[in-house]
Formats: C-alpha cells, structure tokens, sequence
C-alpha cells in the first residue's frame, strides 16, 4: 500500500543525497574546480616570482579570484542533467514547492564544489605565504563566501538551463553579481593581514548570505519554471 | 474530475488548436490522437501546468489549477517524453527518489511492482546500462506507486513489449475502477476493451 508521509525534510535530504550521490559517483565534478584551483594557486609563484612578499601581498586576491572562477565552473551542470532527463518537470509537478529542492541542489553543490576549497584553503594559503594572522580570515571568508558563491550561480543556472549554449550568458550574467563579494572577502582579508579587526566585512559577507539563503531558491526556482515552459 | 475550458495554445506563430474544451469524468479513459505536430504534448503539458495557454483555462475539481497549484501537483501524475529517469542512477535508487519527492511510502510493495516489470535482477544496475524498454519500464513503476486520481501518459507503450502493454493496460483498468481518469497519447489503438473509451482527434493545422 502506498502512504503519504508528508515531510518537507525528507524531500529535501532525498534530493541532497541523490546529487552528492552523483557526485561521487562521476567523481570529475568534484576534482575538475579543485584541480583548477590548484593549478591557479601553483602556476602564480612561478609566473610572478617567488617573491615571498609580494606573494603574501597577493594571496588574497589570488586565493579568492581561483575560487570564484572554479565554482564558476561546474555551474552549468547544476540544473542540466535534471533538466534533460525530466526530473526537473516531476519535481515541479509534486506537492512540495520547488523551492525546497532548488535550496536542497545548490547545498548538494557547495558539498561537492565550495566545502572542498574550504578544506584544502590552508594547503592554498601556505604555497601563496599567506601570513599567518590572516588565515583564519581567509578560512572564514570562504567558508561565508562559497555558500554565497553557489546561491547568487544557481540563479544564473536556472535562468540558462533551458538553452543550447548557456555557458556564456551564465557567466555574463553571474560575475556581477560576483564582484560585491570578492570586494569584500578580499578586504576582510587584508584588513586581517595588517592584524585589525575584520568583523565588519564579515558581518557584511553573513548579511548577504543571510539574504541569499530565503531569497535565492524562491528566485531559482521561477526562474526554472520559466525555463521549463 | 479534468475541466478544459475554451483553451488555445499557440506555438512558433501556428495555431495548434484553439477553443478546445472537453470534460474528463472520474472511471473515464481518453486517447488523443493526431498527427505528429498536432499538439497532443502541447496539450498535456497545458494540463499539467507547465505551460501557460494563450487563452482558456484547465480547471480540475472545478478549481482552476494554476490557483493552488502544488494542491493540483498532488492529484497528477505525469510521465512525458522525458521520463525524469536518471539513468546514472539503478531503478531502485529512481523509484525511491521519485517517491521521497512526492511524499508518498511504500513498504515492501516497491520489490514486487519491480518483479511485475520484469526488472528483477536488474534492480541494482544503472539505468543507463538497461534496454529502452526496460528504461520506461523504470519510469512506469510509478503507475503502481502513487496516488494520483488524474494520469496524463504521455506515448506510454514506446519501447515497451506486447505483455508490458497488456500489463499497463490492465493496470489503467484498475485505476480506471478506483474512481480514476486517465489522458493519454499513442498511436496504437488500445488492445483491451474500455467501456468508457473517449477518442479526442487533434488535427494538423497550418
């Protein structure tokens, strides 16, 4: 017999598990924005010199900038395969609102992109001579700042899924949107390597997820409604 | 159960059809046909919701189903072109996604709507390494799994065999006795015998 069992938090958790599950599965989603994080971070010292002060002077922008554009990467395909198979149109013909999966997807993808680079951030911050007051700034900048990164891509992605050749537009559209929170990650940063208090920029960072976690996935999700029809 | 009311859906300047109306009753089967082109996806898609028609609503318990629309998402099922089958996934990975997001439960009953299928055996595989048939066989399983009063099928016997179409159609047949509603697109002419059988002839129109 077939029961209803009318929970919100199991339709979200069903949806995170089966993108991580994917994930893992075709590991390349994962390696793909770490290995190009990597290669950034390493190719810079040589290209630039292994000046240590310089390096240091530069980490910040450079840490930041691999990270933005290494999320920016496995964006497109966040919606795509759902969209291509129909699971998208079976997720909004349920009874549960789309938005409760977009949020659930754009987690599963920040598990998989964002929380790896958070991780590896330390490793990231050695080859750059970051110096050692700042890291904890840089840790926290990114642990705000990846979330933030997913949310603000998912929009783009859902806007885009619907077309042929959406790489473009996604990146047009996104960088923006971008930039407010490279300015201040990338200040929160600095302010910490000349060991003042970063606090401000970080609230600022907190704000903006705060905003983007209630209202990005009620965007995402008209967005994809728009793309579905 | 299914109001259509005056609906016209326009596409790439090309009237499909225009002032549409029909009455879907509970216990009733219809079967759209028409040439490739004539709008039957078209249609279904209006019905579900995915699509907005030019003119003319789609109404359902005698609310219009744009109104509370997840209320409306409750009460369809919908199985299109694009089954929403991951095929990275193996079918009983699938069947439990689909369930999960639709807040329905199953017990042991998901092992033996599998057996049914013929997909037994297979039901760790990834559904990218099955034939197309037992592709949309995956995809059908929720024919037994959910409790949806209205169905809209849309080319429900692609790939599948002459016993997995009798399967279905004796499964529209219970449906069709619990007080359900089927809409569905073919081609084929059903086999079995329907006592309220409505034929909707859509027309290639230029």
């Amino acid at each position: 017999m077939i029961a209803q069992n009318h929970s919100y938090w199991r339709v979200w958790a069903s949806v995170y598990k089966k993108d991580v599950r994917l994930a893992f599965r075709q590991r390349s989603d994962i390696i793909n924005p770490l290995l190009f994080f990597l290669i950034v971070i390493t190719l810079f010292p040589l290209g630039i010199g292994p000046e240590p002060n310089l390096l240091a002077r530069m980490a910040p922008g450079i840490i930041w900038v691999a990270a933005l554009l290494a999320t920016m990467l496995g964006l497109d395909k966040m919606f795509r395969d759902d969209y291509l198979d129909g699971t998208l149109e079976q997720l909004m013909l349920s009874p549960f609102p789309l938005s409760l999966s977009v949020s659930a997807k754009v987690a599963a993808h920040w598990t998989v992109t964002g929380l790896p680079m958070v991780i590896l951030a330390p490793l990231f911050a050695l080859l750059m001579n970051l110096q050692s007051q700042a890291l904890s700034a840089m840790m926290l900048t990114l642990l705000i700042g990846t979330p933030l990164l997913s949310l603000i891509g998912a929009i783009g992605a859902g806007l885009t899924v619907g077309l042929q050749k959406g790489g473009v537009l996604l990146s047009l559209l996104v960088l923006p949107l971008y930039i407010p929170v490279l300015i201040f990650a990338t200040s929160a940063i600095d302010t910490a390597s000349m060991s003042l208090a970063y606090g401000g920029q970080l609230a600022i960072l907190g704000a903006f997820l705060a905003v983007a976690i209630v209202l990005a996935p009620i965007a995402v999700s008209s967005a994809l409604k728009v793309s579905i029809n | 159960m299914l109001h259509v009311d005056a609906v016209t859906c326009i596409k790439q300047e090309r009237c499909l059809f225009e002032d549409l109306s029909f009455t879907l009753k509970s216990g009733e089967i219809m079967q759209l046909e028409g040439p490739n082109g004539a709008g039957k996806t078209s249609l279904l898609r209006i019905l579900a919701g995915f699509a907005e028609p030019m003119q003319g609503q789609v109404k359902f318990n005698q609310q219009c189903i744009g109104r509370n629309y997840d209320e409306y998402a409750e009460n369809v099922l919908f199985i299109g072109h694009k089954t929403g089958v991951n095929t990275a996934l193996n079918a009983l990975e699938n069947c439990h996604f689909w369930l999960n997001t639709h807040g329905l439960e199953s017990g042991l009953d998901l092992y033996e709507v599998l057996a049914d299928l013929g997909l037994v055996g297979l039901e760790d595989v990834p559904v990218r390494q099955l034939s197309a048939g037992q592709q949309r066989r995956v995809a059908l399983a929720r024919l037994w799994l959910n409790r949806a009063p209205l169905w809209l099928l849309d080319e429900p016997f692609t790939a599948v065999d002459k016993k997995g179409v009798q399967l279905l159609q004796q499964r529209f047949a219970e449906h069709l006795a619990s007080g359900g509603a089927i809409l569905l697109t073919s081609h084929q002419d059903l086999t079995a015998h329907f006592d309220k059988l409505i034929k909707l002839q859509l027309e290639y129109r230029i």
